[in-house]
C-alpha cells in the first residue's frame, strides 16, 4: 500500500477548476516529484493533502485511512508536514522559536524533540550560529533551509516540499537537493514539487507531470527525465 | 507642583486601564484582522459584573470595611465571567464568519455590541440605573509626596495592571502558546501547516483579551465608583479611547497598547489640567488623526503594506 494515495481528485477555487480527477501514488520512503508549469496546479496539490482546501470530489488516504475533511493540524499530527511555497517563515519568531513551533503537534518527550531538532541543525549548521535572530532577517537561502528544518522537527513521515529551489542561488539549490536526498536516505517519504525539473527527476525516483490541472505523464523519474516531449517542455529542448 | 503630580498619577492610572482595555483590541486584531466593537461591552460588563458579585455577597453595604482579598475575589470573579463570555461570543458570533468578508464579521461585531448593551439594560438584568459600586478598598490615602495624596485605589490600579501586563508578556513569549499566537498573528495558513489548532488559539486569545478588559472594567469602577447604565454613552466613550491607544501604540502590538495607552492617559489629564477640562476627548482623538497622518502603523507598530 502506498503510503498516501490520491484518487480522482477535482479542487476548485471558486469557479476555477484548478484539479480535474488527479490520481497520484506516493510509496513510501520514496521521493516522488510533481513537475509542470506556473499554475498547473502543483501547489494545489499540496494544500489539498494537507488540508488547506478541501476537494470537491476525491480521496486522499495516508495508509490507506482517509485523511480528507480533517484539518490542518490534525493532519499535521497524522505525520504530513508541508513546507509551502514561499517557505512561510515567521519572521516576527526567531530561528529558534521557528524550529519550536514545528514541533508543535508532538506528545513525544522532550529530548525525542530535542534530537530531531539537532539532526536539523546538522543538515543546516547555518542555522545553529543564528538561532537567537529574528527569521525575518535571513537570507532567501537561509529561510529555505530554516522552512525544512522546522518541517524535519515535525518527524513528519511525509514532507511535502514546494519548491524549495526557488530562488535561490546555483550553489545553495545543489546543497538544498542534496540534504533532500539525506532526508530521504534517513527514512522520510517525500512529495517534492519543482519547477527546476532537471534537478528535481535527478533525486526523485518516480516523477508526475502536470499540465493545466491534469496529469499527463507518470513514470520512473530516470524514463521521464529521458522522454522527448519532458525534454522539450521542461528541461529547456535538447 | 502638587497639581503635576496629582494629574501624572491620574493620567498614568487610567492610561494603565486604556492600556488594558487596548491589549484586548490589539490582541484580536493582530490574529483575526478585525476590530472587536463589542470589546467596550465587555470592558462595561466587567465593571457591572463586579458590582453585582460584591452586592450579591453582601459587599456593598457601606459601613463594612473593604479588604484587599475581597477586592481580588471580586476582580478574579469579573475576569473568570468576562473570559467565558469572550469565549462564547467568539464560538458563536465569530467563528461562523472565518471565511466571510472582513466587513461581515465587523457588522458582526457592531451587532453583538448593541446585542450586550441593550440585552444588559433589561430590567431582570442589569436595568436603565446607574449604581454606585461598593469600595471594596479601604479609600484611604497611602502615603503623600509633596501634598499630593496617592489614593489606594491608584496604586492597587497601577500594580495590577503591571501584574498583569508582566503576565501577559510571560505568557506571550515564553510559552508554547504564546509563541502559537503570535506565529498565527504572522500567517494564519502557515500556523495551521505547523500543527498549530488556530480555532483553538484564537479562543484562547478572546478569554485573555475578554478577561483583561474585565480587569480594566473592576478597576474602574473602584477608582470611579459612579456606575453607569450598560448602553451609556461614557463606555463606548472609554471603549474607543482604548481603542485610539492600540491604534495609536501600533494596531497588533501588544507593547505598542499599553504605551499607546500611558500616552492617551496621559494627554487626556494634563490637557484637562493645563488647557481645558472641557476639550479633553479632543486632545484624544487630535492625537489619533495626527499619528494616522504621520506614522500610519502606529507609534510602535512596523509598516505594513496593507490596506484595510
Ligand atoms: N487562491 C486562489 N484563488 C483562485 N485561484 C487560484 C488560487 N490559487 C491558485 N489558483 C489558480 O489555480 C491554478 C493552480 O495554481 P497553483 O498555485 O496550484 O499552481 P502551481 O502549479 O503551484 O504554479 P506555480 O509553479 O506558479 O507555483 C492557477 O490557475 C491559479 O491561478
Ligand atoms: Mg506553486
Amino acid at each position: 500500500m502506498p503510503l498516501l494515495e490520491i484518487s480522482g481528485l477535482d479542487v476548485y477555487y471558486g469557479a476555477i477548476h484548478a484539479l480535474r480527477s488527479i490520481d497520484l501514488a506516493v510509496e513510501e520512503r520514496q521521493i516522488v516529484t510533481l513537475i509542470g508549469g506556473n499554475g498547473a496546479g502543483k501547489s494545489t496539490t499540496l494544500r489539498t493533502v494537507s488540508g488547506l482546501l478541501r476537494p470537491t470530489r476525491g480521496s486522499i488516504k495516508l495508509d490507506g485511512k482517509s485523511i480528507v475533511g480533517l484539518p490542518p493540524h490534525e493532519i499535521v499530527r497524522r505525520g504530513v508536514a508541508h513546507a509551502p511555497e514561499g517557505r512561510g517563515i515567521f519572521a516576527n519568531l526567531t530561528v529558534d522559536e521557528n524550529l519550536e513551533i514545528g514541533a508543535y503537534s508532538r506528545r513525544d518527550d522532550r529530548a525525542a524533540i530535542d534530537r530531531d531538532r539537532e539532526r536539523s541543525l546538522e543538515l543546516f549548521p547555518r542555522l545553529r550560529e543564528r538561532l537567537r535572530q529574528n527569521a525575518g532577517t535571513l537570507s532567501g537561502g537561509e529561510q529555505q533551509m530554516l522552512a525544512i528544518a522546522r518541517a524535519l522537527v515535525a518527524r513528519p513521515r511525509l514532507l511535502l516540499l514546494d519548491e524549495p529551489s526557488l530562488g535561490l542561488a546555483p550553489q545553495v539549490v545543489k546543497t538544498i537537493f542534496h540534504i533532500i536526498r539525506e532526508i530521504n536516505q534517513a527514512g522520510t517519504t517525500i512529495l517534492l514539487v519543482e519547477q527546476n525539473a532537471h534537478m528535481a527527476l535527478h533525486v526523485a525516483h518516480r516523477g508526475y507531470v502536470l499540465e493545466v490541472g491534469r496529469i499527463v505523464k507518470s513514470d520512473d523519474a530516470r524514463n521521464l527525465a529521458s522522454s522527448d516531449d519532458v525534454r522539450k517542455a521542461y528541461l529547456g529542448g535538447v | 507642583m502638587t497639581k503635576l503630580l496629582q494629574t501624572l498619577v491620574d493620567g498614568v492610572s487610567v492610561g494603565c486601564l486604556y492600556g488594558l482595555i487596548a491589549l484586548g483590541y490589539t490582541m484580536v486584531y493582530g490574529i483575526l484582522k478585525f476590530i472587536n466593537f463589542a470589546h467596550s461591552d465587555i470592558f462595561m460588563l466587567g465593571a457591572w459584573v463586579s458590582f453585582i458579585v460584591a452586592r450579591a455577597l453582601g459587599w456593598a453595604n457601606p459601613d463594612q470595611p473593604g479588604s484587599l482579598g475581597k477586592a481580588l475575589f471580586v476582580l478574579a470573579a469579573a475576569m473568570l465571567f468576562c473570559g467565558v463570555l469572550g469565549f462564547i461570543i467568539e464560538r458563536l458570533a465569530y467563528r461562523p464568519l472565518r471565511r466571510a468578508p472582513r466587513l461581515n464579521v465587523l457588522i458582526t461585531a457592531i451587532g453583538v455590541s448593541l446585542f450586550i448593551q441593550n440585552t444588559g439594560q433589561l430590567p431582570w438584568l442589569l436595568g436603565t440605573q446607574p449604581q454606585r459600586m461598593p469600595a471594596l478598598l479601604p479609600d484611604s490615602t497611602l502615603l503623600t509626596v509633596a501634598e499630593v495624596q496617592i489614593r489606594q485605589v491608584d496604586v492597587v490600579v497601577i500594580i495590577t495592571v503591571l501584574v498583569l501586563m508582566g503576565a501577559l508578556e510571560w505568557l506571550v513569549h515564553r510559552t508554547k502558546v504564546g509563541r502559537a499566537m503570535r506565529a498565527v498573528s504572522f500567517d494564519t495558513r502557515v500556523a495551521s501547516l505547523m500543527g498549530v489548532p488556530v480555532d483553538r488559539v484564537i479562543s484562547i486569545t478572546f478569554v485573555i483579551g475578554s478577561s483583561l478588559a474585565a480587569a480594566a472594567g473592576f478597576l474602574y469602577a473602584s477608582k470611579y465608583p459612579g456606575l453607569n447604565q450598560p448602553a451609556h454613552a461614557t463606555w463606548i466613550l472609554l471603549g474607543l479611547k482604548a481603542f485610539v491607544a492600540a491604534v495609536v501604540g501600533g494596531i497588533g502590538d501588544i507593547r505598542g497598547a499599553m504605551f499607546g495607552g500611558l500616552l492617551i492617559g496621559m494627554i487626556e489629564f494634563f490637557g484637562a489640567a493645563y488647557l481645558s477640562p472641557h476639550l479633553k476627548d479632543v486632545y484624544v482623538f487630535s492625537l489619533l488623526i495626527l499619528v494616522l497622518l504621520v506614522r500610519p502603523a502606529g507609534l510602535m507598530g512596523k509598516p505594513v503594506l496593507e490596506k484595510v
